[in-house]
């Protein structure tokens, strides 16, 4: 088991003709075979990695059987990128693109949350489950089937937790960039739950870094729900307040969102929190460890 | 990206919210002319930069002139603006440097009967942009947030719907806004409301707002910043950027498309993506090093990009050591190497460099390195990358 995706996925690229599109559809069908497919409006018919282009979501979905969608459409194209993949009845979207102006996603947002498709993202790496489906940008050879789930706001530090655990022979079940944007489709809660309920996991990671409350949020809802060791590690400790730390979502703003108060509340739920980004697989050995005493 | 007070008005204006006439001025000269011909008793002369904490912040030149004053003639109107123009103005927000005002709002005064704090800004956590107001006008609103957070009144509002009516009715309510008044904040909130979403802004504050004496709301300081991420579709408000505001390592990273936040340390960092970027200098710290900088090379960090990169790190004289931290992902490894030597080239590298190279094509990206004889120190980790840069530091 897994969450999200795993090997029976059928995968498209939106946005597959275009460079970023066709070299992540390459590297996706590499790891696993489960891209069957891609849609750039216009270009239906052409082939991208021997894969079928089609103009239109519903065709594809139709012709493929596909149920999940990665986006790599540039951002002013992106929100309406995501309301096609929902009309077309895809249940997972990645949305990789960054730069998303962030009204695009608010008018999106409440259709997003009312659909029966999960939407993962904006500016995000992605989704994986090791050996199984990889969904979006991350270098695949990292990770290693296996027990921690893991879910972050910012790419290249999940891989920086991924390579840990893998080192530690510890593995992920599923892997999932939240984005770092300020709105996303899917946040730290809803993945807990489904963390929660899927066997394979034993134990989960949250990656937060400073700015808003989700971490906060997240930390509340584990007192209270989950049964599993979870541990944690805040980026950006060290940033100054007031500074958008290339993550639109990373400031600290009227003194809420500091670091300081987020692993107050993480500590306070009990959750095992690293005080170095070097610590993230440790984190979790020792979260794990703990439980089994 | 920030707009100074006049623009902010001038679009104010445009969207149909009332703001008092004004002139902006950039001598002391026009600041003379400007009062003539707002033809008031009293005008008042205002520092345009992009800080708050004007009116209390003083010039470091004249330690009795502060940056908000009120004028009763032209004379004075122009001695005013002489004392303001090319000096540095150090507030609260500014930091100990301050900042050069280069022009003056000249604009006519009003009779305030209350001061009020109107916001917009996005809540995250209702995906939604929120309307804030506050009675406790003209004061610092992070200090109500803390202190009175019951004194600030919030109204969600959908950018396909905007800001109803009732919402504006129960707003004033709780503000005490009566009568006539209340026509005048509907007007004056739904507007507003309404520019929020049409100009794509990430922050709307009036600071004070404040109920004239005949009952109308009129902005008397106004603040906009706006989504960077949508300037693509609004080309005439990319051109109110003033690069003189912004630090010019900061533009040209901008420019080549790197996020670059200049800090005070003496280790250069260079890394992708920001959430690695943030924690390699919470690391750096950790060991007892102090980050010179934040820069986060992107996901498609090519070479012209990181030669820059490099040429922005080094320009900071500060700069003692240089820590390279790449996990490639979009970002190859062979890419970031091939650009390490290429810039050790073209800039030259006088401190030490520690690389710690990680992820896609992590192999062929290390070799390029041994093979180039570039004198660096590698790493295997990031515990190790942290030490070896804080030693090679010190």
């Amino acid at each position: 088991m897994s969450i999200l995706v795993n090997k029976h996925t059928r995968v498209i690229c939106q946005g597959i003709t275009g460079k970023a599109g066709a070299f992540h559809t390459k590297g996706c069908k590499e790891y696993a075979p489960t891209m069957v497919g891609g849609v750039t409006p216009g270009k239906g018919g052409e082939t991208v990695e021997g894969l079928p282009v089609f103009d239109t979501v519903a065709e594809a979905v139709e012709k493929t059987g596909a149920n999940a969608s990665m986006i790599f459409v540039p951002a002013a194209f992106t929100a309406d990128a995501i309301l096609e993949a929902i009309d077309g009845g895809i249940d997972v979207i990645c949305a990789i693109t960054e730069g998303v102006p962030v009204l695009d996603m608010v008018r999106v947002y409440d259709l997003v949350r009312r659909s029966n498709s999960v939407l993962v993202g904006p500016n995000c790496p992605g989704v994986i489950t090791p050996g199984e489906c990889k969904i979006g940008i991350m270098p695949g050879y990292i990770h290693k089937p296996g027990k921690v789930g893991i879910m972050s706001r910012s790419g290249t530090l999940t891989y920086e937790a991924v390579w840990q655990t893998t080192n530690l022979g510890l593995g992920q079940s599923t892997c999932v960039g939240l984005g770092g944007d300020p709105i996303v489709g899917t946040n730290y809660i809803d993945l807990f739950r489904r963390y929660e309920d899927d066997p394979q996991t034993e134990a989960i990671l949250m990656i937060g870094e400073i700015g808003g409350t989700a971490e906060e949020e997240a930390a509340a809802y584990v007192k209270e729900h989950i049964s599993k060791p979870v541990a944690a590690f805040i980026a950006g400790r060290t940033a100054p307040p007031g500074r958008r730390m290339g993550h639109a979502g990373a400031i600290i703003s009227g003194g809420k969102g500091t670091a300081a108060e987020k692993v107050a509340a993480l500590k306070d739920a009990g959750i095992e929190v690293a005080d170095s980004p070097a610590d993230m697989g440790q984190a979790v050995a020792r979260a794990m460890a703990k439980r089994r005493k | 990206m920030k707009i100074h007070e006049y623009q902010a008005k001038d679009l104010f204006r445009k969207a149909g919210v009332a703001v008092l006439k004004g002139k902006v001025a950039a001598t002391p000269d026009e600041a003379a002319a400007a009062f003539s011909e707002l033809a008031g008793p009293l005008a008042v002369v205002k520092s345009q930069i992009h800080a708050g904490g004007r009116g209390k912040g003083t010039t470091k030149e004249n330690s009795q002139q502060r940056g908000v004053q009120l004028v009763r003639s032209a004379e004075e109107a122009k001695k005013v603006a002489g004392n303001l123009l090319g000096k540095t103005l150090v507030t609260i927000q500014t930091g100990p440097e301050g900042k050069t005002v280069n022009r003056v709002f000249v604009e006519e005064g009003c009779k305030i009967a209350r001061e009020l704090y109107l916001g917009i800004v996005l809540d995250r956590a209702a995906a939604k942009p929120v309307l804030m107001v506050s009675s406790e006008g003209g004061v610092e609103i992070e200090k109500v947030a803390a202190e009175t957070p019951h004194l600030i009144h919030k109204e969600h509002f959908d950018p396909h719907v905007g800001l109803a009516p009732y919402q504006v009715r129960k707003l004033c309510y709780k503000l005490g806004i009566t009568g006539a008044s209340v026509s005048s904040a509907e007007k004056f909130m739904r507007a507003l409301c309404r520019m929020y979403v049409q100009l794509d802004c990430s922050l709307v504050e009036i600071n004070p707002l404040v109920v004239t004496e005949a009952g109308e709301l009129v902005a008397l300081d106004g603040k906009i910043s706006f989504d960077d991420n949508a300037l693509f579709r609004h080309k005439d408000l990319a051109e109110l950027r003033d690069l003189s505001e912004e630090d010019p390592a900061e533009v040209r990273a901008s420019n080549t498309g790197l996020s670059y936040v200049k800090l005070d340390g003496t280790i250069g960092c260079l890394v992708n993506g920001a959430g690695l970027a943030m924690s390699t200098m919470d690391i750096i710290k950790l060991h007892g090093g102090e980050p010179a900088n934040f820069l986060d090379v992107g996901g498609g960090a090519n070479e012209q990009q990181v030669t820059e990169a490099f040429r922005i790190i080094l320009s900071d004289p500060h700069v003692k050591a240089v820590l390279v931290n790449i996990f490639g992902g979009i970002a190859r490894c062979t890419t970031i190497a091939s650009a390490i030597v290429a810039a050790s080239k073209a800039v030259g590298f006088k401190v030490p460099l520690v690389v710690r190279l990680e992820g896609t094509e992590v192999e062929e990206g290390k070799k390029i390195l041994r093979e180039s004889g570039v004198k660096l120190i590698t790493a295997d980790d990031l515990t190790d990358a942290a030490k070896k840069v804080v030693a090679a530091a010190k």
